[in-house]
C-alpha cells in the first residue's frame, strides 16, 4: 500500500534582504531538506520550537506557497505537475485548519455561509439540498443545526474551532493539516477539541498532519512524530518509541522539558544552553552543534544524515548510538490514586450521556 | 521579617461598568495571603478574574469603570487605601510584575537599557553610570549573553524568550517583595519555558521574594508553586498545599481540569472535558457558579451559594459535597 502522502526533499528559502538592484542577498532557509509520509487515517505530528518551518512545511504541502526544490505526492500524483484543475481538485482532498479561530472565520458570514462555500465551490451538493449538509456537518462537529443562523463573534472559541473543523469537513477531504489547533483554547476546552479530532478520525478515516509546540497534546493525538529543528527534521518515529526513549539530543531535551503535573516529579531536564540560532544564517555541520550537550568535532563539519534504523525510527545524529541511555528522560506524570481516577472517570460518564444536551445549552447562556 | 502573610488579601471585589450600564461582577470575595519567599499559583481559565485579581493588587484598573472593594494588606499599607503617589513609590519597586507578552510590553523604540535603567533612577536615584552598570548585572542575573552589548539593543532586535528575560530582569530592578508574574512562560516554547521557570526559582532562592505566579498550565503550577488556589467565576474555589492538590483535589472544577490534561504516562483515549460554559458574570447563578457543570451536582447546590469550607488546616474547597471520594466509593 503506498502511502496517502509523501513528501521528499522540500525546500524553501525565503528572500530576507535585497540589494538596491533588487538582488536577494540573504536567504531564510525556513525548511531545507524535508521529507516525510503520512499514511491514509494515521496522524503525523510536526513539532519543534517556534521558527523551526514546522508551518511552512504545512503550507508548502497544500502548496500555498510554491516550494524552491522537492516533490510532495498525494495518492501517488505529484502536485507540482498539477494544472489549476486538478490542484483545485487536490485542496479538496486536503484541508487546513488554523491555530487562532478568532482570525480563521470571516465575521461577515453566517455559519451557514461559511459551510455552503466550500460545497459551492466545488459543486459538491446540489443547492438544494446545501441547508440538510450544513445541518449534518454541524451535528458532526457537535453544534446544534440552528446555530447555522449564527455569525462567528455569537460563539466561544471551543465553539469557532468546531465551525472551523466543520468547513474543513465539509468538502470530504482525506486529509487535514491542523496548525496549532488548540493552542489558543482553554485547557477544558482544549480537550473537547482533542476528543473530537480523534472521533472524527476514527469515524471519517481522516489523516492528520498536527502541527504543535505542545508535547503532551502531541503524545495523545500523534501515531507519528516528526521532530524538527531549523527547516530539517532531525529525528521521526513512530510516537510510542520516541517519547519512551528519545534517541535525537534535541528531542530529548524538548521532551525532557515538559512540564507534568505532578508536584516534585522526578526529571532529568536537559537545559539547553545558547540562543536558537537564526535561520538566516543556520549553523554549519549539523544545525544543533551550537546547543547540544553531546557535540564532537565532526559535528561542525559534516551534516548527519536522516538514518533508519529498520524499525521506522529514524535519527540525524552522527553519535546515534554512542550517547547515553534514554530511559526517564521523558518526566513521569505518575498517574492518580484511585478516588481520583474515578472521579475523573465520573466527568467522562457524565460527558458520554450529556454530551449533546449540555452543548445544545451552551449558547443559551 | 516576622512571621505572618507579606501580602493579605481580604474580600477582593472588582466590578467593572459596562458602558450599557451593565455590571460585570469579575472578581466576588476573594481571600488569598502569601507568605514571604512562597510561590502561589492563582490557577483558572480565560474570564475566571486571576488577572483582574493581579491588576486589582497592582492598582492598575481603571478607576472610571472598575468598582474595586475589600482590603489588599502589604507590609502595612492597604494597597487599595494609599494615595496615587504612594502607589507610584511601590510599583516596580516593592511591587513587580511580569507580564504574559513580552512583545508587547516593552516600548519598541527604546533600548532595553534605557527600560530597565529608568526603573532604577526612579525608584532608586543613583548616576546613571551605576544605573548602567545595575542593569548589565541584572541582564547578566537573568542569563542573557554579552549584556554589556545587549543593553543598547531594541527589543525588536531579541528573541521571544529573550525579551520575556529583559521583563524579568527589569521586575528585578529594585529587589521587589512581591513578584506577579501573569503567564511569563505561555507564549515560550518548552524548551524556553524550563530555562524562565529554572529561572524564577533561582530568583525566589537568591532573594527570598514572594511570587504569585497566574497560569491555566497545571504542569507549570506543579514544577514551583508551593500553594495553588484555583479561580472559578471570580471565586476561589479550591486552596490547597501544591501536593495536596495534585494528589487529593476537592472541588469537582479541578478534577475536571486535572481530567482534560493529556498525559504522558499512558494513552488515554478519550480526555475528561468539563461540558458547557462559564456562567455569565453580569448575572452569575445564585447558587454554586459551578452546578450547570458539574457531575456530582444534586439540588442543594443550585439553592446557595457554597461557602469555601476549610476541609483541614490548610485545604479548602467551595463545594458542599465535598470530600468529593464518598461520591465514588
Amino acid at each position: 500500500m503506498t502511502a496517502l502522502l509523501e513528501v521528499e526533499g522540500l525546500v524553501k528559502h525565503f528572500v530576507a534582504e535585497r540589494s538596491v538592484f533588487g538582488r536577494p542577498t540573504a536567504h531564510v532557509k525556513a525548511v531545507d531538506g524535508v521529507s516525510f509520509t503520512v499514511e491514509a487515517g494515521k496522524t503525523l505530528a510536526l513539532v519543534g520550537e517556534s521558527g523551526c518551518g514546522k508551518s511552512t512545511v504545512s503550507r508548502l504541502v497544500l502548496r500555498l506557497i510554491e516550494p524552491d526544490a522537492g516533490r510532495v505526492t498525494f495518492e501517488g500524483r505529484d502536485l507540482g505537475t498539477l494544472d489549476a484543475a486538478h490542484l483545485r481538485a487536490f485542496r479538496r482532498d486536503a484541508q487546513l485548519i488554523f491555530q487562532d479561530p478568532y482570525a480563521s472565520l470571516n465575521p461577515r458570514m453566517m455559519v451557514s455561509q461559511i459551510l455552503t462555500e466550500p460545497l459551492a465551490l466545488h459543486n459538491l451538493v446540489p443547492a438544494a439540498d446545501r441547508r440538510a449538509r450544513v445541518e449534518e456537518l454541524l451535528r458532526l462537529v457537535g453544534l446544534e443545526p440552528r446555530f447555522a443562523r449564527r455569525y462567528p463573534h455569537e460563539f466561544s472559541g471551543g465553539q469557532r474551532q468546531r465551525v472551523a473543523i466543520a468547513r474543513a469537513l465539509a468538502v470530504e477531504p482525506k486529509l487535514i493539516i491542523c496548525d496549532e489547533p488548540v493552542s489558543a483554547l482553554d485547557v477544558s476546552i482544549r480537550s473537547q477539541i482533542l476528543n473530537l479530532l480523534r472521533d472524527l478520525q476514527d469515524r471519517l478515516k481522516l489523516a492528520y498532519i498536527f502541527v504543535s509546540h505542545d508535547l503532551a497534546v502531541v503524545k495523545h493525538i500523534a501515531d507519528r512524530v516528526a521532530v524538527m529543528n531549523l527547516g530539517t527534521i532531525v529525528e521521526t518515529a513512530e510516537a510510542q518509541a520516541l517519547f519512551a526513549a528519545p534517541r535525537h539530543p534535541y528531542s530529548r531535551a524538548l521532551l525532557s522539558a515538559i512540564p507534568v503535573p505532578k508536584p516534585r516529579a522526578k526529571r532529568s531536564r536537559i537545559v539547553l544552553e545558547g540562543e536558537l540560532p537564526s535561520a538566516l544564517n543556520p549553523p554549519t555541520g549539523c544545525r544543533f552543534h551550537t546547543r547540544c550537550p553531546y557535540v564532537v568535532a565532526r559535528c561542525r563539519s559534516e551534516v548527519p544524515q536522516l538514518r533508519e534504523d529498520g524499525t521506522g525510527y529514524a535519527t540525524a545524529c552522527h553519535r546515534t548510538g554512542e550517547l547515553p541511555g534514554a530511559e526517564a528522560i521523558v518526566p513521569s506524570d505518575g498517574g492518580f490514586s484511585p478516588a481520583l481516577e474515578k472521579l475523573v472517570a465520573a466527568f467522562n460518564a457524565a460527558e458520554a450521556s450529556e454530551r449533546r444536551g449540555v452543548i445544545s445549552q451552551e449558547i443559551k447562556t | 521579617m516576622t512571621a505572618g502573610p507579606l501580602i493579605e488579601i481580604e474580600g477582593l471585589r472588582v466590578t467593572f461598568h459596562g458602558d450599557d450600564g451593565r455590571m460585570t461582577h469579575a472578581v466576588d470575595s476573594v481571600d488569598l495571603s502569601v507568605a514571604k519567599g512562597a510561590t502561589l499559583g492563582l490557577v483558572g481559565e480565560s474570564g475566571c478574574g486571576k488577572s483582574v485579581t493581579s491588576l486589582a493588587i497592582m492598582g492598575l484598573l481603571p478607576k472610571q469603570s472598575a468598582a474595586v472593594s475589600g482590603a489588599i494588606r502589604f507590609d502595612g499599607f492597604d494597597l487599595l487605601d494609599v494615595p496615587d503617589a504612594t502607589l507610584r513609590d511601590l510599583r516596580g519597586n516593592r511591587l513587580a510584575m511580569i507580564f504574559q507578552e513580552p512583545m508587547t510590553s516593552l516600548n519598541p523604540s527604546f533600548t532595553i537599557g534605557d527600560q530597565i535603567t529608568e526603573t532604577i533612577l526612579r525608584h532608586r536615584g543613583g548616576s546613571r553610570r551605576a544605573a548602567r552598570e545595575r542593569t548589565i548585572e541584572l541582564l547578566r542575573r537573568v542569563h542573557i549573553p554579552s549584556p554589556e552589548k545587549r543593553i543598547d539593543d531594541y527589543p525588536h532586535k531579541l528573541s521571544g524568550g529573550m525579551r520575556q528575560r529583559v521583563m524579568i530582569a527589569m521586575a528585578l530592578a529594585c529587589d521587589p517583595q512581591l513578584l506577579i508574574a501573569d503567564e511569563p512562560t505561555t507564549a515560550l516554547d518548552v524548551t524556553l519555558q524550563a530555562q524562565i521557570l529554572d529561572l524564577m526559582r533561582e530568583l525566589k532562592a537568591a532573594s527570598g521574594a514572594a511570587i504569585i505566579l497566574i497560569t491555566h498550565d497545571l504542569g507549570v503550577v506543579a514544577e514551583v508553586c508551593d500553594e495553588v488556589a484555583v479561580m472559578y467565576a471570580g471565586e476561589i474555589v479550591e486552596r490547597a498545599p501544591v501536593d495536596e492538590l495534585f494528589a487529593n483535589p476537592q472541588h469537582p472544577y479541578t478534577v475536571g481540569l486535572l481530567g482534560s490534561i493529556p498525559r504522558l504516562d499512558r494513552r488515554t483515549s478519550h480526555l475528561a472535558t468539563i461540558e458547557g460554559m462559564v456562567p455569565n458574570m453580569a448575572n452569575p447563578p445564585t447558587g454554586c457558579r459551578f452546578a450547570a457543570r458539574c457531575p456530582f451536582v444534586e439540588d442543594a447546590c443550585t439553592r446557595l451559594p457554597p461557602p469555601l469550607a476549610l476541609l483541614s488546616a490548610t485545604h479548602a474547597s467551595r463545594c458542599i459535597r465535598a470530600p468529593l471520594e464518598r461520591l465514588v466509593s
